[in-house]
Formats: structure tokens, C-alpha cells, sequence
């Protein structure tokens, strides 16, 4: 069990960004331009003086160790390092220091269809692609009929992909990466492909690969992706580790750094308020029952999300839109906003404030986070899109009548619901109940 | 009952893995400090992928066009039509008393192959730069596969080549014997060349805009159109530090029974190129870890 398959130490990776552009890798003509342009401004045209090297870390100083059969996802926000760790581990980019080992033979997905030729036929890209991934030959002949399979496009196996939807072509793609057997696979963000059904089956694939002893290392913005495949997550944020450990406690403390908590935000400036010549948003709060603006709601409070509009051109019907998600970034609704007045109709110039009601004992315990929109539904139009605008926190109290009753501690699930149960006593009988009892237990 | 069966399970592959993993190999990260480095063991385990990549080139450049194969031979045929032509009925160049068309063809095939590899090996990291960003492999694989598949332009070429030999009568003897040997030599300098450029050109584009000006001038430093005697004598050293020149030379004579090539000048050719191809594999290699972030 103690067996360690990759050790990282230290690992970093710098790049300098120069404000010259002058990097060195300038072609001889730029590096004449730039040297031209100084001497135009005066200055000595091979002088240094007005190069600013900028340091760049997308990763430092990194450290971790992963045993054999772990999988571990990798999360964090854009630009946060997860890829370039990736591409140094899967040996693509050089470290700047640091060191890593790993024990086994590595297996690299970092992009669907890698090595793919739209030329050539499915048949031969399944050969190709496996080939350049780091399969044998024969090792892609014996599992060969099982990814045709996989991807489900046996009638199609002789044409060239170029011809294939971009369903099928991602669907073989996929199928090619997840028949690769190594010791160690390295998966970043491939999973975002395909329909629904075909994700669901790429992750049960997955889930399989890291049951069968194999170790994988996993990047994704599906964060229950990660949660279901991964008991471990490391999150990166500018190039460090912030958070190693159990998957569900890192994913929820890792994505709630840089959400916002707050319960209302106003643009008091109409020139800069989001929106466009239609439509301007001034401003949207979360308000409770008694009018409050709140950050903190009660459970079991119903409590608004309040827009207001400011409507600058006629003749538009108007749909403003709440997108709310959880911490984790799992969306758990969408709402339109049904107000049989304004539904259908479209609204003069002048000012809106719209509610939106979220009842009580609806969402679970946890931190919030709303996007606004408000479109137009035809003509189809986005007058204003804001992400992260509002946060939240719903907090449970053990008073005995919210949905957790006298249950103490801690409770799954992204909604609460408080629904209605219903209990018949069925007084005691001879025969009949029994043997009914009898069968439930055997089955 | 049931935990047992479950702790088995879990036992069962884990014991399995940990006796494995002392015999895994062990891939060590960190910044290379190699200077020289080979890769030879790297390069003989992709060589499926190798094959793969040449096979991959070849079919799809001709999955689109109507004579497929045939284009290898039209380009060297139209060539010694012109050079025919003007060197010879115009400019009345001599050629070791061989019929010009089958002087010039002689040459043109390693001349060909030569300027051909150079064309695809020296782009090859660029052309392939999509597929180096997203999955490990010695990148070394790339240009050596650019090289190889013009091999298969060369082979469909030489047929020709025997067909027109067979048309002037002229026999080949014991000195073609020596024809694979001049061909080993000839992708040797292809890929010593493109070594060097493919490396290069990743990071200084000019290279691109000056490849076909020193192409063209190379082939007039090379015995193409002309016989190598025709240089002037206090010359020579000079004209053949061109690798080539000996190539050619070699191929005349194996062929068309042209005048032989000094044996001493082809030794010095082969170290040279030998020595230029080490260099080259260690300086490509040098730099291969760089390729991604600068690309």
C-alpha cells in the first residue's frame, strides 16, 4: 500500500515575459525592428535599459506523493498551474527546479484525439492515435474491436474522420485514450466532451481504470466528476499547493476562495452597469421576507433575489434569469422570471425591480453563488450576463423544525427539501403480514 | 464473512503491484543538464510510432490526389527533361561520357531526396507542434520520420531510374553493390541536416525564408547538372567539404559506371557526416524540452 508511484519535489516552472516582447525568440526582423524603433526614441538600440523581464511561476515550489491506486483529482481556477504541472509530470515541458520520480509507465491524455489525422480512416486513427499515445500494435489490434465498440461506430470504421460528426469523432477519440492500460494515467480535461450519456459512460470508464489498481491523476472544472471519481484532490491556486486532502473537504473549501459573499451589488453608474443599448442592470440584492438585504439566510426563510432594471430602449419583452450554484459549482436551478404582467410584453423605457421568490426549506446548508441574466427569448438576445454577481450562505438551525429534524450532522445533497412523509400503522395480524415480511427479507 | 471476502480484494492486486514495482522503470524529472545525450534507447522504443508517423504522412498526402504515387516520378522526370534541355543540348555540358538525361536522372533521385527531406524535417517540429504539446515521445521521432518517408518517393523513382537504364543499354555491374551503402549515407546527411534546422527553425523563424535560396544554391555546389571534374583542380578541397558531392559521385559510379570518387574523400565524408549526425541527435535533443515553450 505504501507504495509511492509519484513523487514530486519542489517542482516549479518559470517563463519570462518580457515587456519588450525581446525574449530571444524574436525572429531576426523583430529584433532589428525593436533595435530601430529604440534608435528612433534615442535610445542605444542593443542597450538593455528599457527591457522589463517579468517572472512568471505557473508553478512553484510543488510537492506531493502518490501512491499506487490512488486517484487524485487536480482542481483550482484558470491559470491556477493545474496543466503545466500535468505537462511536467507527463514529461511534455522541461522543470525550471525541482524534481520529480515516477515508477511505471506513464499514459498521457491532455487533449481529445491527440495524434489524430482527419484523412484517414477510423480504422487507421484508432492506430495512429493509440500508437502515439503509447500503446503496441498489437496491444491496439487485441483491444481493437472493443473501442470500435466503445465508440460505437462500427458502420463508419472505414471512413475517413474528416466525414464524421463531431460526436462520433469525439466519441472515437475518447474511446482510443480510455483503452490505454499504463501504471500511471494522466487525464486533463477530456471528460467536458460528448453528450450526456456518452460522459456518463467515459466516467464509469474512468472509475473502472482506477478501481483496477491503476493510478490516475485527474484535471477537470466538473467538480462532481472529480468528487465521484477522486478521494483525494490537490487544488492550485497561482502556481501552489493550497489544499491536499479528502475530495470532498478541499473541493468545497478550495472553490469557495474568491467567491464572492455578498448580498447585494448596485452599479450606480449607468454607463458602466452591465447590459447593453436595451437593457442596463443597476443593481441585484438578496433580500429576506422582511426586506432586509441579507448574506446570511435562514433555512427554512423564504427570501428574494431582487433585480433591479433599468429598461433604456421600448419594445423589448424582457426575461430576467436567475443561474444559482452551489460552492462546489454544481448549478442547482435556473429560473426565469414568469410574471404573467411582463411575460408577453414588452416593456417601456423606465425602471424594474422584479423578485424572485426561493421558498424555505429548498436549498441545503451551504455558500451560494447566483450569475444574473436577462435575455430577450425572441429574437433570441442576452441583454446583460453577470457571473459570481451575488453570494450567499444558507445556514440550518437545530431548533427541531427544519428538514433535518433532530439529525445532527452532516447532510448530503445540494437541495433540502422538507417533504411530506407520510406513516400508516398497520396493526399486527395473523398469517398473511408475516409471510409478506418473510419474502422482503429473502429478496 | 463478507469483510474477508472484501480484504481480500483489496489485497489481492496490491500485493501483486508491489512486487511489480520493483521491477517498473523509473522516470526521473528535472531540469536536463545532459550535454551530450543520444537517446538511442528512446528512439528504439517508439520505433512503431516512427513507422506510424511515415505511414501516416504518406497516405494521407496522397489520399487526395488522383495519381497518388505517380507524382513521385513526374517531378525528377520533368526536371531532367529541362535540365537536359538547357545544360545539355543548350549549354553542352559534358557528363562522364554517360547519356546526359540518365546523368542528370542519376543525380537528381539522392539530390531529391535530399533537398525533399530537408524541406519536411526542417518544419516538422513546427507542422507537428499540436501533437508535441499534448503527448510525451522522443521529438527526435518527428524529423527522423519526415526523413523516412521520402524513402518511399526514392524507391518508386528509382524504378523509373532502371527503366531508363535499361533503355540506353547501360548494365549495371558489381559497383551497384554499393548502392545501399551510398543511400544509408545520403539519409545520414538528410538527417544530420535537418537535425540542425528542425531544432534551429523552432526557434528562428528566418530559417524558413532562407531555406529554398540555400537549397538552390546548394544543388549548383553539387555535382547535379555537371560532372565534379569539371571543377578546377586548386578547387576542389573546398568542393568537397559538400558532403554531397561524394554521394552523387558515388551513385554515378555505382550506377553508370561514371568515374569512382576518391575512396579517401568518401572516408572523409562519412566521418564528417558521422560526427555531424552525433552532434546533431545531441544538440536536437539538448533542445527538445525547450520545443513546447517556445513554440
Amino acid at each position: 500500500m505504501s507504495d509511492v508511484r509519484i513523487r514530486a519535489e519542489n517542482l516549479s516552472k518559470k517563463y519570462m515575459i518580457s515587456v519588450n516582447k525581446d525574449d530571444g525568440s524574436g525572429s531576426l526582423a523583430e529584433r532589428l525592428n525593436d533595435a530601430a524603433k529604440s534608435l528612433v526614441r534615442l535610445r542605444s538600440p542593443f542597450g538593455k535599459q528599457n527591457l522589463v523581464k517579468e517572472e512568471l511561476w505557473p508553478v512553484k515550489n510543488v510537492s506531493f506523493e502518490i501512491r499506487t491506486g490512488e486517484v487524485v483529482g487536480i482542481i483550482g481556477r484558470n491559470g491556477a498551474g493545474k496543466s503545466t504541472l500535468l505537462k511536467i509530470l507527463s514529461r511534455i515541458t522541461d522543470p525550471t527546479s525541482g524534481r520529480a520520480q515516477i515508477f511505471g509507465r506513464i499514459g498521457t491524455l491532455l487533449e481529445v484525439g491527440t495524434g489524430f489525422h482527419p484523412e484517414l480512416t477510423g480504422r487507421d486513427n484508432i492506430y495512429l492515435s493509440g500508437i502515439i499515445l503509447g500503446m503496441k500494435k498489437a496491444e491496439i489490434s487485441r483491444k481493437f474491436d472493443e473501442i470500435v465498440e466503445f465508440a460505437g461506430i462500427d458502420k463508419f470504421i472505414d471512413t475517413p474522420v474528416k466525414r464524421y460528426s463531431s460526436g462520433m469523432y469525439v466519441r472515437l477519440a475518447f474511446a482510443v485514450g480510455a483503452h490505454l492500460e499504463p501504471e500511471i494515467l494522466i487525464v486533463d480535461e477530456v471528460l467536458a466532451v460528448g453528450d450526456s450519456q456518452f460522459q456518463k459512460k467515459c466516467l464509469d470508464k474512468m472509475e473502472d481504470i482506477g478501481e483496477h489498481g491503476r493510478t490516475v491523476l485527474f484535471v477537470s472544472h466538473n467538480l462532481q466528476a472529480i468528487t465521484r471519481l477522486c478521494k483525494r484532490v490537490i487544488c492550485l491556486d497561482n502556481g501552489k499547493v493550497i489544499a491536499d486532502g479528502p475530495a470532498n473537504q478541499v473541493v468545497s473549501t478550495c472553490m469557495s476562495v474568491g467567491a464572492p459573499s455578498r448580498g447585494f451589488k448596485e452599479w450606480t453608474d449607468l454607463s458602466t452597469a452591465p447590459g447593453d443599448d436595451v437593457a442596463r442592470l443597476r443593481a441585484v440584492r438578496v433580500k429576506t421576507i422582511d426586506g432586509r438585504i441579507a448574506d446570511v439566510i435562514d433555512i427554512r426563510q423564504t427570501f428574494a433575489i431582487e433585480f433591479e432594471i433599468e429598461v433604456l430602449q421600448p419594445g423589448w419583452v424582457l426575461t430576467p434569469k436567475i443561474e444559482l450554484y452551489s460552492d462546489t459549482r454544481e448549478c442547482i436551478f435556473e429560473s426565469f422570471d414568469l410574471d404573467p404582467d411582463w411575460r408577453r410584453r414588452p416593456r417601456p423605457v423606465g425602471r424594474y425591480v422584479s423578485r424572485g421568490w426561493i421558498p424555505g426549506n429548498l436549498l441545503s446548508e451551504r455558500a451560494h453563488v447566483m450569475n444574473a441574466r436577462c435575455v430577450s427569448i425572441d429574437p433570441y438576445r442576452v441583454m446583460f450576463k453577470v457571473q459570481d454577481v451575488l453570494g450567499f450562505r444558507v445556514v440550518d438551525s437545530p431548533t427541531g423544525d427544519s428538514a433535518r429534524g433532530d439529525f445532527m450532522g452532516d447532510m448530503l445533497g445540494l437541495v433540502r427539501p422538507m417533504l411530506k412523509w407520510t406513516t400508516e400503522f398497520v396493526p399486527r395480524q395473523e398469517g398473511a403480514n408475516i409471510k409478506r415480511g418473510a419474502a422482503g427479507t429473502v429478496s | 464473512m463478507a469483510e474477508n471476502m472484501r480484504q481480500m480484494n483489496i489485497e489481492g492486486p496490491d500485493e501483486a503491484v508491489e512486487h511489480s514495482s520493483r521491477l517498473l522503470h523509473q522516470t526521473v524529472i528535472e531540469p536536463s543538464k545532459r550535454l551530450f545525450y543520444l537517446n538511442l534507447r528512446g528512439i528504439w522504443e517508439c520505433r512503431e510510432l516512427l513507422f506510424f508517423l511515415a505511414w501516416r504522412d504518406l497516405k494521407a498526402r496522397y489520399a487526395q490526389t488522383t495519381i497518388g504515387f505517380a507524382w513521385a516520378i513526374v517531378q525528377p522526370l520533368a526536371m531532367m527533361l529541362v535540365f537536359t534541355v538547357v545544360f545539355s543540348n543548350f549549354a553542352k555540358l559534358p557528363s562522364d561520357g554517360v547519356p546526359y538525361p540518365l546523368f542528370v536522372y542519376a543525380a537528381l533521385l539522392p539530390w531529391g531526396y535530399f533537398s525533399k527531406s530537408l524541406d519536411r524535417s526542417s518544419f516538422s517540429i513546427v507542422v507537428e507542434s499540436n501533437l508535441i504539446s499534448k503527448v510525451y515521445f522522443p521529438r527526435i521521432i518527428v524529423p527522423i520520420s519526415a526523413t523516412f518517408v521520402g524513402l518511399v518517393d526514392f524507391a518508386i523513382a528509382f524504378l523509373l531510374l532502371l527503366m531508363m537504364m535499361a533503355f540506353y543499354g547501360v548494365m549495371p555491374s558489381w559497383e551497384a553493390l554499393f548502392i545501399p551503402m551510398f543511400l544509408l549515407l545520403i539519409v545520414m546527411i538528410s538527417l544530420a541536416v535537418s537535425l540542425w534546422l528542425a531544432a534551429l527553425f523552432v526557434r528562428f523563424r528566418d530559417i524558413g525564408a532562407a531555406m529554398p535560396l540555400v537549397t538552390q544554391m546548394w544543388m549548383f555546389a553539387t555535382p547535379v547538372v555537371y560532372p565534379a571534374s569539371l571543377v578546377p583542380e586548386q578547387w576542389r578541397w573546398l568542393y568537397y567539404l559538400n558532403p554531397l558531392v561524394g554521394v552523387i559521385e558515388g551513385f554515378r559510379w555505382a550506377l553508370l559506371k561514371a568515374p569512382p570518387p576518391g575512396l579517401e574523400r568518401i572516408a572523409v565524408t562519412v566521418v564528417f557526416v558521422i560526427g555531424l549526425l552525433l552532434l546533431g541527435m545531441s544538440y536536437f535533443n539538448r533542445m527538445e524540452r525547450k520545443f513546447v515553450d517556445v513554440i
